[in-house]
């Protein structure tokens, strides 16, 4: 079974503070904490249990700047047997489409049984480059994705629907699956691994190593093109309690009294 | 006349929601720009679903197929597709859901119409279309326009618009012969699996004590579960918690998990993810305990305390305590 794993290079951001550029175009990156995408990271630990299972190898897949390169070694860490890391400039403002089409380049000559990536990305939260590369791959692809079963030529599938609700499927390799958190434990980065990877070879390609012009990526080849950032307006304004934490506590234990609730 | 499409979501008997959600946004749309409201149908003896949505929309386009029957989106897509193909809508609306983020990707694709997913607004003007969506976990709103063309697909978040009746619409139902061929299908849906029946059920609870990825280590739970005891509440969580495997799946508020509605929500540590937000929001009263004072989920609380879970809790637990008496 040879396995891609396209994966997402990202800022931490629920446990931090987001700083709007002034240009309202990005946020501040100072500060902020980069690793791989959380989703994508249980796709890689899928991708890695089902190649220890049945054979085969796993490629790691990513598009992105030379900072980029750490979320690469950390799959090879962890058992990606290849990474490739595709980029140039011209990426620049890329959306889930054009990121696709980057990535449809790099993969589409290369053997593989299954592609798999993450639900969506911490940053830009699409949903869409999985599915959009299965289209342009022409394969078939199942999204959220909580459990896989294999079956010959065929993946037995259970995905996440609302309200704890699943949907059982099937569909027919290869085939592009989007990873949801929580379909496994992804693995700690073992000493052991980081020897390895060290050995493992990365390769980086560039606009014109894919074969794409300049005006089918970043921006200009994107759907859609960001305008404006901005803090989101507030659907009610709570009233922030402050003093030091035992008048808080007071303040909260008064509040759910006089609601009749102690 | 131009058309704006709003596909239909329906599942185990009964019409979603979010379908009734974007109805209404898609009227106000299509109002604006003279198009013609149209709802798109796809399923399996679903006529009567039909005649609902006539009453929303100017007209409603059926295809029935014993493949269309349950949800699956390379079936959908090639139904959509044939309909898109004679009809040309300026704008197809589907929910960001389930169902519409396994179809609306890979349909732009096919159809070579741009997409903007999970959207919360969106404006139509001289043929440019511009959305407001969220980043980074709902920290950031973005306004973003598409790249000019024909037709847009845009991916619609739930609970976001309200679902209004208006005046009857009294829509004329078009049934399209439907185009799938059996062998073109590379997925099949086999069945829906519910839930296990059982366990704690945190929709039955007064006091909700909802914890999140800030508590940082399973170690802390039963610290939590204390104040839960104290105050005769149950715990609850959001996503990170159950994906981590500390508390069973019984206990995860959100779209994905419960939707819960207590006296008292208490949320430590959750920054507020709109999945979260989405099952929580109409509690009674809700506290929220968060570093970070900008976290989403202080545009839903009542009551807001910008500072580390762990300093609050011991001293409100003594409090509660001494209330108690």
């Amino acid at each position: 079974m040879d396995i891609i794993v396209c994966v997402k290079h990202v800022p931490e951001t629920a446990e931090a503070e987001i700083k709007i550029n002034p240009d309202g175009k990005g946020v501040e990156e100072s500060g902020l904490v980069f690793d791989i995408n959380e989703w994508d990271d249980y796709a890689l630990e899928e991708a890695v249990q089902i190649k220890e299972k049945l054979g085969g190898t796993v490629t790691a897949v990513t598009v992105g700047p030379e900072a980029a390169g750490s979320t690469l070694r950390k799959c090879l860490a962890r058992g990606a047997d290849n990474a490739i890391r595709l980029t140039d400039p011209k990426f620049e403002g890329s959306d889930s489409y054009a990121i696709a089409k980057i990535l449809n380049k790099a993969v589409k000559d290369l053997h593989f049984d299954l592609i798999l990536t993450g639900a969506q990305a911490g940053d830009d939260s699409y949903a869409a480059m999985g599915p959009i590369l299965a289209g342009l791959l022409g394969i078939p692809h199942a999204t959220m994705i909580k459990k896989i079963e294999f079956n010959n030529d065929t993946i037995r599938f259970s995905r996440e629907l609302e309200g704890g609700l699943e949907e059982v499927g099937e569909v027919r390799l290869p085939t592009l699956l989007t990873i949801q958190t929580g379909i496994n434990e992804p693995r700690y980065v073992s000493i052991m691994g980081i020897r390895k990877a060290m050995q493992k070879e990365m390769k980086i390609l560039g606009l014109t190593d894919i074969g794409l012009g300049e005006d089918e990526v970043g921006e200009s080849g994107s759907w859609v093109r960001i305008e404006k950032m901005y803090v989101p307006p507030v659907e009610k304004q709570a009233e922030f309690l402050k003093g030091s934490p035992e008048e808080i506590a007071a303040k909260v234990a008064e509040i759910i009294k006089a609601r009749g609730l102690v | 006349m131009s058309k704006i499409f709003v596909l239909a979501e329906h599942r185990r008997g009964e019409l979603r929601e979010i379908t009734f959600e974007m109805l209404t946004k898609g009227k106000e749309l299509a109002e604006k720009a003279g198009a013609e409201l149209t709802a798109v149908l796809l399923g399996n003896n679903v006529r009567e679903y039909a005649k609902t949505l006539a009453e929303y929309a100017k007209k409603v386009l059926l295809v029935q197929d014993a493949k269309l029957e349950n949800f699956n989106s390379e079936a959908y897509q090639k139904a959509l597709s044939n309909l898109i193909q004679e009809h040309n809508p300026m704008l197809i609306l589907m929910g960001h859901t389930s169902f519409g983020v396994d179809l609306a990707p890979s349909l732009a694709v096919s159809m070579n119409m741009p997409l903007a997913t999970d959207c919360i607004e969106l404006q139509y003007e001289g043929g440019v279309l511009t959305v407001t969506r969220q980043m980074y976990g709902g920290k950031v709103n973005v306004n973003a326009t598409l790249r000019k063309a024909e037709g847009y697909i845009v991916t619609v978040r739930q609970a976001t618009f309200p679902a209004e009746r208006g005046t009857p619409a009294n829509g004329e139902i078009v049934e399209v012969p439907s185009p799938l061929v059996q062998e073109e299908i590379r997925k099949r849906f086999i069945e829906y699996v519910l839930p296990p029946p059982g366990g704690v059920d945190i929709t039955a609870a007064d006091t909700l004590i909802g914890i999140g990825r800030g508590i940082k280590d399973s170690e802390e739970i039963p610290s939590i579960e204390e104040l839960a005891k104290i105050l005769g509440g149950t715990l609850a969580c959001s996503r990170p918690i159950v994906d981590k495997g500390w508390l069973p799946d019984n206990r995860q508020v959100g779209s994905s998990g419960k939707t819960v509605k207590p006296k008292v929500y208490i949320a430590l540590g959750i920054s507020g993810a709109f999945q979260h937000i989405l099952g929580m929001k109409n509690s009674e009263l809700i506290i929220a305990v968060n570093k970070d004072a900008n976290a989403p989920i202080f545009g839903v609380a009542d009551y807001g305390i910008v500072e580390d879970l762990f300093k609050i809790v011991p001293p409100l637990k003594s409090k509660l305590s001494e209330l108690k008496g």
